[in-house]
């Protein structure tokens, strides 16, 4: 117990005045602007646990790079198809462990109760998504760099435009696998649940986005699902700087529908989290 | 250590000396639904300021409930529930309660201290409020006797000492109304006690109110006011005197045991009077 001689912090205001007459009970607390220290702190915080766990730290860095060596020695023959599978890959990457990290993470918040913990503080839904955004876009960044820098020095990636445009698509394409994760996350009761999502939500766009088959030589029908689904800009924006030297319009594009799906997502995420239970 | 100089297991003063005017807590016609069911009929009571009262009932009669009503985390909940002189719920409330669940709710990936630092964060954000975050911080992990383990990860704690740092997370910020679901669940009795002790030394020293829960009877004692819950509503409010006086009992067991008694013959006769 602290000593009896602490000082009292805060004493009681005596009460307000009169709360006597009958109020209906306010449902939802006014949406608040997002409150930039509690996002950091929330980073912050997010990271920290990331720190007590190296071993998944590793993993996140090193499978991207190992999967690019193995796909150069795969295509050892064809170095043209390396080009066009890896830059594809660069994107893909962050957005397959940003998706399936962060939708355990929150699984896991809203399980812990810390959650609710969270909701019952003066801490914004807003801020709660944005936090984890930052974290796991930081982590995305590093992971993309280490990535693209193997691929681009030592891999013989051949890439026409510059590097760092491989980098901002890799880092929204990460930002769209935590919005998309986060999102998930709510319709998953267990960790079992969760780990399914990724072949629900992933597998489809892996499959249409154009790394196996240009999405024009595709069924129609499937190319006009292709057209929806956000994977498929972000394979179309890594195209478009292995081909270009310059930002082409297509890339603006196809860089600008990425981050308006991780956008979208992200805000349909901060819905699902609820301050009252039912 | 938990060096609390008072003594426990005196009984609390008298009820009426220091009860100021308004309630923390006012119910009156509160109904809740959880899920399909109604959880929570037609609830009247108060709590009353600066005093610990205790939320008794056998498990699964609505004491959970009722507390995440009053924290604010409860959705269909109708009727008049005023916490604080706010609505329940109310964000200006957020900063003022500190509420702990039932089960442990911090991140068990992250230090004793690493958490509370997060949660005192969200409370008091900025770098101006840092000194007095520490402060903070430092103090509830003592208030805990937690101080030895405060770089332990809390997953590595045991279940004891993980409930112990989530009570912590709540006494952050030195919040008006504390609300405690079943604190004392699986602790060994010297922790009980000490924790009572420091329930007490709030209510004494900061002049917080705290509503504790509890399906243990012999916890009652130790309030100063009580709130018998059973099936959903609410069978008696009193001091734990007044209560044992009223029902001829020795013990608020006793006493709980006959009002139970009292309202299923109350029930019995009014059927057969139909």
């Amino acid at each position: 117990m602290s000593t009896p001689a602490a000082p009292a912090p805060h004493q009681p205001s005596p009460h307000q005045s009169s709360p006597h007459q009958q109020s209906p009970l306010s449902p939802v607390a006014p949406t608040r602007a997002l409150s930039p220290i509690r996002t950091t702190a929330t980073a912050a915080r997010v990271l920290r646990q990331l720190a007590h766990d190296p071993r998944t730290i590793a993993l996140l860095m090193l499978i991207p790079c190992v999967m690019l060596l193995l796909l150069r020695y795969v295509f050892d023959g064809s170095p043209r198809t390396f080009d066009t599978i890896g830059a594809s890959l660069l994107g893909i990457f962050p957005l397959i462990t940003m998706f399936l990290v962060t939708s355990i993470a929150t699984l896991r918040e809203r399980t812990s109760g810390t959650l609710e913990r969270l909701l019952a503080m003066p801490l914004g839904k807003g801020d709660l998504i944005a936090g984890y955004a930052l974290a796991f876009g930081a982590l995305a960044i590093v992971q993309s760099a280490l990535a693209t820098g193997l691929a681009v020095w030592f891999l013989g990636l051949d890439v026409t435009g510059s590097p760092w445009l491989l980098l901002l698509v890799a880092l929204l394409d990460a930002l769209l696998g935590t919005a998309l994760g986060l999102f998930v996350s709510a319709f998953a009761a267990s960790e079992f649940q969760a780990v399914q999502f990724m072949p629900a939500v992933i597998f489809p766009q892996l499959l249409l986005c154009g790394l196996f088959t240009p999405r024009t030589d595709m069924h129609p029908a499937l190319e006009a699902i292709s057209d929806v689904l956000p994977m498929s800009y972000a394979v179309d924006g890594m195209n478009e700087v292995l081909r270009h030297t310059d930002m082409t319009t297509a890339f603006v594009r196809d860089t600008l529908i990425v981050a308006g799906c991780a956008l979208l997502v992200l805000t349909l995420g901060a819905a699902t989290l609820k301050r009252r239970t039912h | 250590m938990m060096n609390y100089t008072g003594n426990p297991s005196s009984r609390p003063p008298g009820e009426q000396t220091r009860t100021p005017a308004a309630p923390a807590v006012r119910a009156e016609d509160l109904h809740v639904v959880r899920g399909p069911r109604t959880v929570l009929r037609d609830l009247a009571f108060t709590v009353p300021r600066g005093r610990i009262t205790g939320l008794l009932g056998p498990s699964g009669c609505g004491k959970s409930t009722l507390m995440r009503a009053i924290a604010g985390t409860q959705a269909k909940v109708t009727g008049t529930l005023d916490v604080l002189g706010r609505p329940a719920g109310h964000p200006t409330l957020r900063t003022r309660i500190g509420y702990v669940t039932q089960a442990p709710s911090v991140f068990d990936d992250l230090t004793v201290r690493q958490n509370l630092a997060y949660f005192a964060a969200i409370l008091a954000p900025g770098r101006a409020a840092a000194d007095r975050r520490r402060e903070d911080v430092t103090r509830a992990v003592a208030d805990v006797d937690l101080t030895t383990h405060a770089d332990a990860l809390a997953g590595n704690l045991s279940g004891g000492q993980r409930s112990r740092v989530s009570l912590a997370v709540a006494l952050l910020g030195a919040p008006e109304l504390l609300v405690l679901d079943e604190p004392t669940v699986g602790l060994d009795p010297v922790l009980r006690r000490d924790l009572w002790a420091l329930f007490h030394s709030l209510a004494a020293d900061r002049g917080t109110t705290l509503l504790v829960s509890s399906h243990v009877m012999d916890e009652a004692e130790r309030c100063h006011r009580l709130l018998l819950m059973r099936d959903g509503r609410i069978l008696a409010e009193d001091t734990p005197e007044a209560l044992r006086v009223r029902t001829g009992s020795e013990t608020v067991e006793e006493a709980f045991l006959h009002l139970v008694d009292e309202a299923t013959a109350a029930a019995r006769t009014k059927e057969t009077t139909r």
